[in-house]
């Protein structure tokens, strides 16, 4: 009976939160008040540990709670919750946008939407920058700290990327170098 | 191999290299469904991140039903999903039993410091590439620049959402919203250059 109502209460969390991970938060917050099966303080820690480990962090944050009411079978339950109106909903729009691939209008909606959406990912990694480049106050109020080595890696991987043949490497194989870079040098 | 079995091990990689919000995986999409497999094109990829952005659900699954679907139909979209998600089922499954401090080890913290340094040279590198396939004229050049500067002013400023202005303006300015506009503005602009040459014709 748990875990119908895990279901459940993913499934709406799934259906009713538009966008990354961090769009979930706040109807993590209210299921945690409505059913007591976590503080505020457990989702933080939650929220913490799903930032820093692989995987979407939506995701990941379902697991955890899942995990922490109901063990495996509510990890794997709460996961599936979530992304079961996904699904649904996409398979409903992908199969619409075959049929109308053709229509002018669809295509000069999309003519509009390609460029916004470049923009939201670009806005997006500009959020990542902003929180390791650098950061605001410490001794004096308005002083901004530069972290140069963080800058100097990510713009040493950004010019890999674009090298006629260092661009070949995988990109995952950036993530785990830049993982021990950041171990070894204590960013 | 067998395809079911090909797309939910890809998606499973994908969801393994996936750190933050599933921005993170667009480079990773590109090397591995644009450029290995053909499942889809850069095009594609932009449009599934557009309506992945303004329905519910988060991205990165829905981005991974869409590929699947148009590859192998219905079955094609589930397998993807739960290729996505399954290294998290996983992965936070054994770090809440055993290793519930994970976030508080320093040398995590800092390996997670270097990882966030290459998720963001990642997407710069996945934006480049995608604004050389979308970014070809002065319309989406300037739905690109505007869109950009609204979402990152957005959170410089306060808005009150309690009235029903405040409401509505951070509506528009929410991800989706700015989606929606922007398809409006394409819409539009395709509209008057169609008219501006049947103009000409007559």
């Amino acid at each position: 009976m748990k875990l119908l109502l895990l279901f459940y209460e993913f499934a709406k969390v799934g259906l009713f939160s538009v966008g990354g991970g961090l769009a979930t938060v706040p109807f993590l917050q209210s299921m945690g008040e409505k059913t007591g099966w976590f503080t505020n303080a457990q989702l933080s820690t939650m929220i913490a540990v799903s930032e820093s480990t692989p995987g979407p962090m939506g995701v990941n944050m379902a697991t955890y709670v899942g995990y922490s009411i109901s063990g495996i079978p509510g990890a794997v339950i709460a996961t599936l919750g979530l992304i079961t109106p996904s699904i649904a909903v996409i398979i409903i729009i992908a199969g619409f946008l075959q049929k109308f691939r053709q229509s002018k209008t669809v295509d000069a909606v999309f003519y509009g939407l390609r460029p916004a959406s470049t923009a939201l990912i670009a806005s997006a990694g500009l959020s990542v920058a902003m929180s390791v480049f650098w950061t605001v106050g410490g001794s004096a109020e308005h002083e901004i700290a530069l972290h140069w080595p963080v800058i100097l890696l990510s713009l040493v991987i950004f010019l890999a990327m674009q090298h006629k043949t260092l661009k070949k490497i995988h990109p995952v194989a950036f993530i785990a170098a830049a993982a021990v870079v950041g171990a070894v040098f204590q960013f | 191999m067998n395809i079911y079995l090909d797309l939910f091990w890809t998606f499973a990689k994908m969801g393994a290299c996936t750190f933050g919000g599933g921005y993170a995986m667009l480079p990773i999409l590109q090397r591995e469904v644009v450029e290995k497999k053909g499942w889809a094109t850069d095009e594609e990829l932009t449009d599934y991140y557009a309506v992945g952005q303004c329905t519910p659900g988060i991205i990165a699954v829905n981005t991974a039903t869409f590929i699947g679907f148009k590859y192998k139909g219905i079955l094609g979209g589930i397998i993807a999903t739960l290729g996505v998600v399954f290294p998290s089922v996983v992965i936070i499954t054994l770090i809440a039993a055993f290793l519930s401090q994970f976030d508080q080890y320093p040398v995590v913290q800092h390996a997670l410091v270097g990882i966030n340094a290459a998720v963001v040279a990642l997407i710069a590198s996945g934006v480049v590439k995608l604004g050389k396939t979308n970014l070809k004229d002065l319309v989406s050049v300037g739905v690109f620049v505007g869109v950009l500067l609204l979402a990152q002013g957005s959170g410089l400023i306060s808005i009150d959402s309690s009235t029903p202005l405040g409401m509505l303006l951070s509506l528009i300015l929410s991800p989706a919203g700015l989606i929606v506009l922007s398809g409006v503005v394409g819409y539009t602009a395709r509209r008057l250059s169609r008219l501006a040459k049947g103009g000409e014709g007559t």
